[in-house]
């Protein structure tokens, strides 16, 4: 039902493209620092772990790489980017409707005959969709990143050997099954915590209530999604 | 006119509204009184359709509000202006934002259209040259005078306010009231006053309804109210011993 308004047609598509514009600098521009710190780190830990881990002389060199690139692709930049990025931005989205909901902005909205919830959240989705798989490449391109740095600086590999171990075994597929994973769960985010935020009743507690329980509900949405698009996609 | 017939409204099993029936003049300050928790904000809710009735129909000018969906009833949104009990003005917007705001979403007027009937509409509400202003930056009273403004600014001919002087000094409630009272008048508004400060119901209501336990009990103008023997409205109008010597005082005048 919400999702059916939602998707209804803007009153204006010069207000929703310069509110899109608001939100992709909101949700995606504003979310590179710490996509970048995350990723970078995550990916030299990765990497690191890998390459501690490695105590049989029959497993080659370059498996750090190969290992590396496959526990980015797969999980780390979609899943627990995005878990992460549930908690900052799903806050952020159920803080700021709830509060517009408490302080009767959308009752405001909705007496002047607008609908608050195309105009309020529809820009938010279809930022989220459209910036999230970008924020998934650059955090994939990050985290190697990251790896090689841990590597070189630790002296556990070398370049060559590295970049050897990320073009091995490789499958379009991944990345395809990553971007899927990075829409839905921008769907997830924005949907789940959209949907407490203009729901909230009362005052300012209950917007921090409504926060906390979207980002909580999101995490678990997102963890279940990722075991169903897993055995759908790659089994 | 504003018409309300036969309205319940219920919230999980508990009647708040039982078997409403008003009339909300043209032209006039019609007043909704009660106390706290008796279902005023309830009704004017249910009027504006942020809530919808269990059973009733909800007149504007004869077209039955009620029984329309989508856009028909959001056509008769957008000649009504709401003025919220806590502003309802949006934060991250100044002051001239605001009041453009429903131009800018429901009409096609250009920028400059725009800028110059916020301009009116400011200047209406004596607050010309306060454009820039965020709510953040303003007194209750002016943040009340700028969600009239914007309330305005589509020209509406129904104008609700929900409790326009809560929180605001005596003065300053004055102020409001009587920039309820002008543009009601000027522009000819149905307008509609939730309240139950009893100042502004002597000061400007021109048809009072006073609602006691989710039921119209009495309804009647400005001198009605004077020289009633309703009980339940005596008891609440005249709750204190200064307002009973008031009421003595305009039994007098009236006589």
């Amino acid at each position: 039902m919400m999702l059916r308004i939602i998707f209804s047609r803007p009153e204006k598509m010069r207000i929703f493209r310069y509110r899109l514009m608001n939100e992709i600098e909101l949700i995606g521009l504003k979310s590179l620092p710490i996509v970048v710190l995350i990723s970078v780190f995550m990916g030299g830990v990765i990497a690191l772990q890998t390459a501690a881990n490695m105590d049989s002389p029959l497993l080659p060199e370059y498996t750090i790489g190969y290992i590396t690139r496959s526990s980015t692709i797969l999980e780390f930049s979609p899943t627990i980017l995005s878990l992460i990025l549930a908690g900052k931005i799903g806050s952020n989205i159920a803080s700021e409707i709830g509060t517009m909901r408490v302080t009767e902005q959308i009752d405001a909205l909705e007496t002047m005959g607008i609908n608050s919830l195309t105009y309020l959240v529809l820009p938010k989705i279809v930022a989220a969709v459209l910036f999230f798989p970008l924020i998934l490449v650059f955090s994939i391109v990050l985290s190697l990143v990251g790896g090689w740095l841990a590597l070189v600086s630790s002296g556990l590999s070398n370049t060559e050997t590295y970049i050897f171990g990320l073009r091995s075994f490789y499958l379009d597929s991944d990345i395809v099954y990553a971007l899927v994973k990075s829409e839905v769960f921008a769907f997830v985010i924005v949907t789940i915590s959209s949907f407490y935020g203009y729901y909230t009743k009362g005052g300012a507690l209950d917007v921090g209530r409504s926060s906390t329980q979207a980002v909580v509900i999101s995490s678990v949405v997102i963890l279940i999604c990722n075991f169903f698009l897993t055995q759908m996609i790659l089994l | 006119m504003i018409e309300v017939v036969n309205i319940n409204k219920s919230f999980n099993g508990t009647l708040v509204l039982d078997d409403i029936t008003a009339k909300f003049d043209t032209g006039k300050v019609n007043m909704i009184i009660g106390q706290s928790g008796q279902g005023k904000s309830v009704l004017a809710k249910c009027i504006v359709g942020l809530h919808e009735v269990d059973e009733g129909s909800i007149l504007y000018d004869g077209r039955n509000f009620s029984e329309l969906e989508g856009n028909e009833r959001r056509d008769i949104r957008k000649e009504i202006g709401m003025l919220f009990q806590g502003s309802a003005l949006f934060d991250s917007m100044t002051a001239e934002q605001n009041v453009m705001f429903p131009l800018s979403m429901l009409t096609n007027m250009s920028k400059k259209e725009m800028q110059e009937r916020a301009n009116f509409c400011l200047d209406r509400v004596n607050l010309s040259g306060k454009n820039k202003l965020l709510p953040a930056e303003c007194s209750g009273g002016m943040q009340k005078r700028i969600a009239i403004a914007r309330a305005i600014s589509m020209k509406p001919k129904y104008l609700f306010c929900d409790e326009p002087n809560s929180g605001l000094d005596p003065k300053t409630s004055i102020v409001i009231d009587n920039l309820i009272r002008e543009i009601t008048y000027e522009y000819g508004i149905t307008t509609v006053v939730i309240t139950h400060d009893m100042n502004s119901v002597i000061e400007i209501g021109d048809n009072i309804v006073f609602i006691d336990q989710g039921r119209n009990c009495w309804s009647g103008d400005r001198n009605a109210i004077i020289t009633t023997d309703n009980p339940a409205i005596n008891n609440f109008v005249y709750a204190s011993e200064f307002m009973k010597d008031i009421k003595t005082v305009l039994q007098g005048k009236l006589k």
